[in-house]
């Protein structure tokens, strides 16, 4: 990869740490999403851009190594948590893609509310995950 | 509330996902498909038995009750173009167990398989205009990829048209969607229909059933928008077109019709009646010329696609019951022969190398099997008596006569003829005359190809020698079409 520097110990650090505070900020957004500004489609594009930069700054090979994902098995596996909590409508005798929810007191953290939604938004997570990385590798390798 | 009729979008959808984790062993990918499919077609026929028997299914998606959420509505002809869609879906993938190759099955083929299976049952299936532009963009991103796996340059090239040109629609798709929202205030179809009617029928109407009509056209690929088709369906493999020939189009036709029954129905006398009759006559014409000056066997097959979803349209424009009976029972039709020809169109390329007709000769000789089911196929195509053929454009024409609409009847004879100039054009050079190709040509077997293609062959003939339960059912569903009450009622709850 063009920008892969070897040597360059600050660019290094500082990557490392934007990196982290971008996968912080992704999954604050993914839970966020719910009754807010966010959900599993920004969380996702937002995991995508830290992945990429880990990428960008470590070379395709180490990056590969550290994620050792297959993207396309990403998109399948998140396709099938979304149609699955679709489908716990299905068995439960009401409409597909029916949400249930439930507020509930936990220690430490107080009352929260607890719902299907949330699942499937992973599932939508992974989706975007798997899509984004995979199209953006794909289109990296072919330059070799 | 029936959950039963989410399965035919749902079973594609699950076994697309589940498929792309073998994408590297072929023969579980073939195995789970296969099994998969014969499940879908299976319970397609029993949806739409119990549909003919106990009347249209809704769902309420979520349990967000219509106009509200989305609502998926299964009535007859809806349940008719899913079984119609899985028995291709089922006949197209036995044919690509044997011509697909292993490299194109290794780039996700399978998968997006059945996600086109799965947007183009959605898109039967959906009660919401919204809905049915997101199904159409799942077909569409599907059939994108099938259309340009294997990545040859010409795949390459006519796919980036392709691609443009129903980006475009689907473009053109979304501003038609914003108008009518903008007009009526929903998005739901039952409630739109309610709601238009209660309109004033001013000029805004006729525009938004325009652009409508525009959008269907450019995807159902009628006059004079049909110019993307040919050369886009001549670069895949044989099975693809053939899967694109039978149903993609037919998807456009029958969003068209779906729409402009249910909501567009109060100017009857200018959609209707001028714009979509002469859309219908045109596009008949032209593309039967098209296919009489082509010496390519799959670029005949590839206008006739066109020249013949003139008739289904015809038998929107003019609006009788028999019209419409005729134009349902031509598109079921339709979507069996076509597939079948153009899976006979890639034995004939397995066998001869070629797709050339001047380069052709003699398969009947070497191939007596293929050769016969394509005269089969493509006799009923032309509408000889006693199949399918026949028994759809002789109440088209009828009911032409009937409505006085004398130009259009004659058009329609007269592109009959053409057709079935073309097709024995087909049958003289390829099958007939000097064999062209080589001895060890003419060992290849194609049974794998044929035992398939059989079933298109048989479901040809029984839709001829059964037309009276096959056309009664049609009337049954052409009737529901022209009193949507019903339809509205069901979905609405009212």
């Amino acid at each position: 990869m063009r920008f892969t520097r070897e040597h360059d110990v600050m660019q290094r650090v500082w990557i490392t740490v934007v990196i982290c505070l971008l996968l912080a900020f992704s999954w604050y957004l993914f839970f966020a999403g719910h009754n807010r500004p966010g959900g599993g489609f920004i969380g996702g594009l937002m995991t995508a851009s830290a992945i990429v930069l880990m990428y960008m700054f470590f070379g395709a090979k180490e990056a590969g190594r550290v994620m050792r994902l297959s993207y396309p098995v990403v998109i399948s596996l998140g396709l099938l948590v979304a149609v699955v909590v679709g489908m716990i409508g299905l068995l439960a005798g009401d409409a597909f893609f029916t949400q249930y929810f439930d507020y509930v007191t936990l220690p430490l953290v107080g009352e929260i509310e607890l719902t299907t939604a949330v699942p499937f938004d992973f599932g939508v997570y992974l989706v975007v995950v798997g899509a984004t990385m995979a199209a953006i590798v794909t289109i990296s390798e072919d330059e070799d | 509330m029936s959950n039963s009729i989410m399965l035919p979008v749902l079973l594609p959808f699950i076994t697309g996902a589940v498929l792309i984790l073998f994408v590297k062993r072929p023969m579980l990918q073939r195995i789970v498909a296969g099994l998969m499919m014969i499940i879908l077609t299976g319970f397609s026929l029993y949806l739409a038995a119990d549909i003919y028997q106990n009347g249209m299914k809704t769902l309420a998606v979520g349990g967000w009750q219509a106009p509200f959420g989305i609502v998926l509505a299964a009535d007859n002809l809806a349940a008719m173009m899913v079984v119609l869609t899985c028995i291709v879906g089922l006949v197209c993938l036995f044919y690509s167990f044997a011509t697909i190759h292993t490299e194109r099955e290794r780039h996700y083929y399978y998968p997006f398989y059945f996600f086109l299976i799965t947007g183009v049952n959605g898109s039967f299936l959906t009660g919401d205009l919204f809905n049915l532009f997101v199904f159409f963009e799942v077909m569409l991103l599907a059939s994108y990829a099938l259309m340009v796996i294997g990545g040859t340059k010409y795949q390459l090239r006519e796919t980036m048209k392709y691609a443009v040109i129903n980006v475009f629609s689907s473009l053109l798709f979304l501003v038609a969607i914003a108008y009518l929202y903008s007009v009526a205030g929903t998005v739901n179809m039952a409630h739109l229909a309610q709601r238009v009617g209660e309109l004033e029928q001013t000029g805004i109407l006729q525009v938004i059933a325009i652009l409508f009509f525009l959008v269907f056209g450019i995807k159902g690929a009628l006059f004079p928008l049909y110019f993307w088709l040919p050369r886009s369906y001549y670069g895949p493999p044989a099975v693809i077109t053939a899967l694109f020939g039978g149903l993609l189009t037919k998807v456009g036709v029958y969003a068209m019709i779906r729409v402009f029954t249910l909501i567009f129905n109060h100017d009857i006398a200018f959609t209707h009646h001028i714009l979509i009759a002469a859309a219908a006559g045109l596009t008949m014409l032209l593309g039967v010329l098209g296919a009489v000056s082509k010496y390519d066997f799959k670029k005949i097959l590839a206008y006739h696609i066109i020249s013949q979803l003139g008739y289904m349209i015809m038998g929107l424009g003019l609006f009788t019951k028999l019209a419409l009976a005729g134009a349902i029972y031509y598109m079921a039709h339709h979507i069996i022969i076509k597939t079948g020809l153009l899976l006979m169109a890639g034995a004939a390329q397995k066998v001869t190398g070629t797709t050339d007709l001047k380069k052709m000769g003699g398969l009947l000789r070497t191939h007596p099997y293929m050769a016969w089911f394509f005269l089969i196929l493509a006799l009923s195509i032309a509408g000889i008596p006693p199949l399918s053929g026949f028994f759809g454009k002789f109440p088209l024409i009828v009911a032409a006569f009937q409505e006085q609409s004398y130009v259009i009847a004659i058009v329609a004879l007269v592109v009959g003829l053409l057709t079935l100039i073309s097709m024995m054009k087909i049958f003289m050079y390829a099958f007939w005359g000097q064999q062209k190709h080589t001895g060890d040509q003419a060992q290849v077997r194609v049974g794998k190809l044929l035992a398939p293609a059989s079933v298109l062959v048989i479901l040809t003939i029984a839709l001829g020698f059964g037309a009276q339960p096959f056309f009664t059912y049609a009337e049954t569903v052409a009737e529901e079409l022209l009193n949507p009450a019903g339809y509205i009622q069901t979905v609405l709850k009212e």
